[in-house]
């Protein structure tokens, strides 16, 4: 099969780019990464991520690595199939660009660290640091208080369809809600309206229950 | 009307965004935003940028929901890449036209982004705000020169990091390799020598010396 990624259950960022093969409505082979047994650091994992991170990815003889790089490539490339997740007007996809970045720049910082905290700590039987978590919950809230006003004057962030700028926070975003990190979300109306609406595609049901 | 570009010289996210504009020879006005005197936070200037944050580009008006709404773009990466479609054309070509070749553009874009960015920007806040004990800028160091030794293996095999030509994969490093050059970490290019020679590549770009002649460092 043309298109594989390599990738690990439990990754987000595996999962950002489950999330747009499935809305482009792609076949793909998963191929799994055991990180308990270092297969992320073998030589011929290397030489797919040079970082030694899930995901890698290859579609024919194209290597890619860098969840986000990845997307976009899926989202131009497959243009035609599946939903549109970008804009083609030129001056609307640089607004969907805007909120690309801070996702990656601002959102996707200060949940990582809450992520491991709440979500896999826990779960390795680990205790949380709750000095990092009342760190980043605070961070996360600035965050969350200009995505309310955002989102209160437009339906999607990047404008008024879904695009990889809302797709690239489900996979987070899943994990919190199930932590007490949810109630964050929760107290603001229009960022818990787009949380529901965006977990509610049939894509993204698709890519986590496959 | 012109391109406006709100920043700050010592702003390494504007100067990213000086030497885009400068690559596509685009003419803007540089509006300086006074951040000492908190001007980034005023209600007016949050109005166009959510975080308080320089740079934000002005350019025209766009139509949403059939209003004519002034576009403000914000975050650096994201209008270096508006300018580089937009002007495509113009002065240097910045994104590659392949597909294929745009891809791999792109991981290096989000590499800088997501490995190189992180531990840099640490570096930076340290030693434009005072030290904040040798221990902490350790670890940062360390994490950028790990992503050191990925660019020396990749620029073996690459002229630029996207590939046989400077792209916004490039451009995007070079606040960073600039302030590096010019403090101690000058040493980490000894060992690397393909980094060192991409380095003194880059920053010796017409378009950067402009910015560079602009910045405090």
């Amino acid at each position: 099969m043309a298109i594989k990624l390599y990738g690990a259950a439990g990754s987000t960022a595996t999962l950002q780019v489950q999330a747009c093969l499935a809305e482009k409505d792609l076949h793909y082979e998963f191929v799994s990464i055991n990180m308990s047994y270092k297969e992320h650091k073998t030589p011929e994992f290397l030489s797919r991520n040079p970082f030694g991170q899930v995901p890698a990815f290859e579609d024919g003889d194209l290597k890619l690595f860098e969840s986000r790089a990845i997307t976009q490539y899926l989202a131009h490339t497959y243009a035609d199939k599946g939903n549109d997740v970008i804009i083609k007007d030129p001056k609307k996809m640089a607004i969907v660009a805007v909120w690309i970045e801070v996702e990656s720049q601002k959102f996707d910082p200060a949940c990582s660290k809450l992520v491991w905290e709440l979500g896999y700590k826990p779960m390795f039987g680990m205790t949380s640091d709750d000095v990092v978590v009342e760190e980043n919950e605070k961070k996360l809230e600035q965050v969350l208080d200009v995505y309310e006003s955002r989102l209160s004057q437009s339906k999607y962030l990047g404008g008024d369809s879904f695009t990889l700028a809302d797709l690239h926070h489900l996979p987070v975003i899943k994990y919190l809600m199930g932590t007490k990190a949810k109630r964050l979300f929760e107290a603001r109306p229009h960022v818990s309206a787009w949380v529901a609406d965006i977990q509610s595609r049939p894509a993204w049901v698709k890519a986590i229950t496959t | 009307m012109a391109v406006k570009l709100y920043g700050s010289v010592d702003s390494e996210a504007t100067q990213r965004v000086q030497a885009c504009l400068h690559e596509k020879e685009v003419e803007f006005e540089f509006v300086t935003v006074n951040t000492a005197a908190g001007e980034h936070k005023t209600p007016s200037f949050l109005a166009c940028s959510p975080f308080g944050e320089v740079p934000v580009l002005e350019d025209g008006a766009v139509t949403l929901f059939g209003l004519n709404i002034r576009l403000f773009v914000t975050e650096s990466r994201a209008i270096t890449q508006y300018i580089a479609h937009k002007y495509d054309g113009n002065g240097t070509d910045l994104i590659m036209k392949d597909p294929v070749k745009l891809a791999v553009q792109t991981v290096w874009m989000d590499t800088e982004n997501q490995r190189f960015d992180p531990p840099f920007s640490k570096l930076i806040e340290a030693a434009t705000q005072g030290n904040r004990g040798g221990q902490d800028v350790r670890q940062y160091e360390k994490k950028l020169e790990n992503v050191l030794d990925v660019y020396e293996q990749r620029l073996k095999e690459s002229k630029y990091l996207a590939g046989d030509s400077f792209t916004l994969a490039d451009l995007h490093h070079l606040p960073g390799m600039h302030f590096l050059r010019s403090t101690k970490a000058k040493g980490w290019f000894q060992g690397r020598p393909h980094v060192r020679a991409w380095a003194a590549d880059i920053l010796s770009r017409p378009a950067w010396v402009k910015v560079a002649a602009m910045s405090p460092w």
